[in-house]
């Protein structure tokens, strides 16, 4: 298996043999090992139920498995659960789900306001997060309203408002328009912090993350350098993908 | 992941699951409109009544304690009927006082709010038997085959398929605000919110979930007409009901036409 070399930079995301079985006794995820490291961007594909959703509800504790799950030094554990959260920006597939509140201005501040922020503080975090997704203007706007791919923008500012460290993206491209995707990706490659996206679009992949990892039945089957992963027909096929 | 507790439904192969669900169906009904004509204080046929439910739990194997903890739902609409302890009769047994006065209860009202809860109980019991041994698709066909109206049919069928859906949408949303429910970083603030905030976050989900339920009502209303949907829905014929599921039908009616004669005698 590939590795980053880059061992200078303390880990973002560190998991140590996480495995996970649905309440009906369904398995999902099966001794999943996975280090990423400070600013990586790293993708995770593979056939629909490989894991890749199960995977990352592990992030922040919305589903806890057997093993070891830790983000930027902290473990997710019950007690932390809090902590963590404000670290890792979750981002779901559909951005209605994210989009809870009757104003862009209320979903982008729910955040901040949960922390307790002063006022002044979240006008600036809401401000500043809008900002970085180029969707300043839609502040007062009616979510339900928007296009796909405005609220996907806003779904992304929701989470960057709580100032992050990690940015987790479920299928962020999809049912975006090719417009809305290539502004999708441009502004996720722009982003300081650490990136995991669920995919099954590998041109983002390539277009988005040095890193590249094939879950599938629960479990990693391949971990490296994108360009290598991408190029290699007979893993991706074996595995219900395609060469982009 | 999906929501499926909200489906009572539970396989099996005992003969309370085999009957009929058209037979199922009128038994269950009969037993609920036997029970709730049976006068106030007939108590020795509540006790019947009870004992025939339970049976019927018993042979169902959906197992007594169980069918007995989810009948704890009728619960909060019983004490609807409360106020019938406080306002009803002449005969007064005692007195709750309370600041600006007291609360008498009476004798004659509390017999018949006992008797209401009592009613309500063994009916829902019923119910539940009926959902928990019938598949819901099944359920549809024996309303239709008694001629319920097939437009509440087909309300019933759609609301039956879209509830888990939405179920599994209200889980995504509170997963989302889950997610973003955090501590921060600096020390000292206390996270979650004021509580009428947090209601009008809440809030704000419940209308959002209505507008999306609307919305999909009218994307599967096209789907339907895409389809040639005419406000009429049709079903492939039901086997005819064997003679001896006539005989238990016939035979449970009489009996319960019986316990009614007598409730009335003793009353």
């Amino acid at each position: 298996m590939l590795r980053p070399t880059d061992l200078d930079a303390p880990p973002a995301l560190h998991i140590e043999r996480l495995s996970f079985s649905y309440p009906d006794g369904h398995p999902a995820l099966h001794e999943v090992t996975l280090d990423v490291r400070q600013g990586e961007k790293v993708a995770i594909v593979g056939p629909n139920g490989a894991g890749k959703s199960t995977l990352i509800l592990h992030l922040n504790g919305i589903l806890t498995g057997q093993g070891t799950v830790r983000v930027c030094g902290l473990d997710v554990v019950k007690q932390n659960l809090g902590r963590v959260r404000a670290l890792v920006g979750m981002v779901f597939q559909l951005p209605d789900d994210q989009l809870f509140s009757p104003t862009v201005f209320d979903d982008v501040a729910f955040g901040p306001l949960y922390q307790g922020l002063p006022e002044a503080e979240v006008r600036a975090r809401v401000a500043q997060a809008l900002a970085a997704v180029g969707m300043s203007e839609y502040m007062h706007r009616v979510s339900h309203h928007l296009s796909v791919g405005e609220k996907k923008r806003i779904a992304v500012a929701t989470v960057l408002s709580m100032q992050p460290e990690m940015l987790v993206l479920d299928e962020p491209s999809a049912g975006l328009d090719p417009r809305a995707r290539r502004g999708l990706i441009n502004l996720l490659r722009d982003l300081p912090q650490t990136i995991l996206v669920t995919t099954h679009d590998l041109p983002l992949v390539r277009d988005l993350c040095p890193r590249t990892i094939i879950m599938d039945g629960g479990t990693i089957v391949a971990d490296g350098r994108t360009a290598d992963i991408l190029a290699d027909e007979a893993l991706l096929t074996a595995h219900g993908l395609e060469m982009p | 992941m999906h929501v499926h507790f909200l489906d009572p439904y539970r396989a099996g192969t005992s003969p309370v699951h085999a009957l009929d669900p058209r037979v199922k169906l009128v038994l269950a009904l009969a037993f609920i409109l036997t029970t709730s004509l049976t006068p106030v204080g007939a108590w020795p046929i509540y006790v019947l009544l009870l004992a025939i439910v339970l049976s019927v739990e018993i042979l169902s194997e959906l197992g007594v304690g169980k069918v007995l903890r989810r009948s704890s739902l009728a619960l909060p609409f019983v004490l609807a009927a409360l106020p019938l302890a406080f306002s009803t009769g002449t005969q007064r047994l005692f007195a709750i006082p309370l600041g600006f006065g007291e609360l008498a209860v009476y004798a004659e009202g509390l017999e018949r709010f006992a008797s209401i809860a009592v009613r309500s109980w063994i009916s829902v019991q019923v119910a539940i038997v009926l959902a928990s041994t019938t598949p819901f698709p099944d359920l549809m066909l024996a309303m239709r085959a008694i001629r319920v109206p097939r437009l509440l049919v087909s309300i019933f069928g759609l609301m039956w398929r879209y509830i888990f859906v939405m179920a599994d949408e209200a889980q995504r949303l509170m997963r989302a605000r889950e997610s973003r429910s955090a501590v921060g970083a600096i020390p000292g603030l206390k996270a979650g919110g004021g509580i009428g905030w947090r209601a009008r976050v809440t809030g704000g989900m419940a209308g959002n979930l209505f507008v999306r339920s609307l919305e999909r009502g009218d994307r599967i209303y096209s789907a339907m007409s895409a389809r040639g949907y005419d406000g009429e829905v049709r079903t492939l014929g039901l086997p005819r009901v064997s003679p001896g599921e006539w005989a238990l039908l016939c035979g449970g009616i009489i009996l319960l036409l019986g316990l009614l004669w007598l409730s009335f005698l003793l009353s």
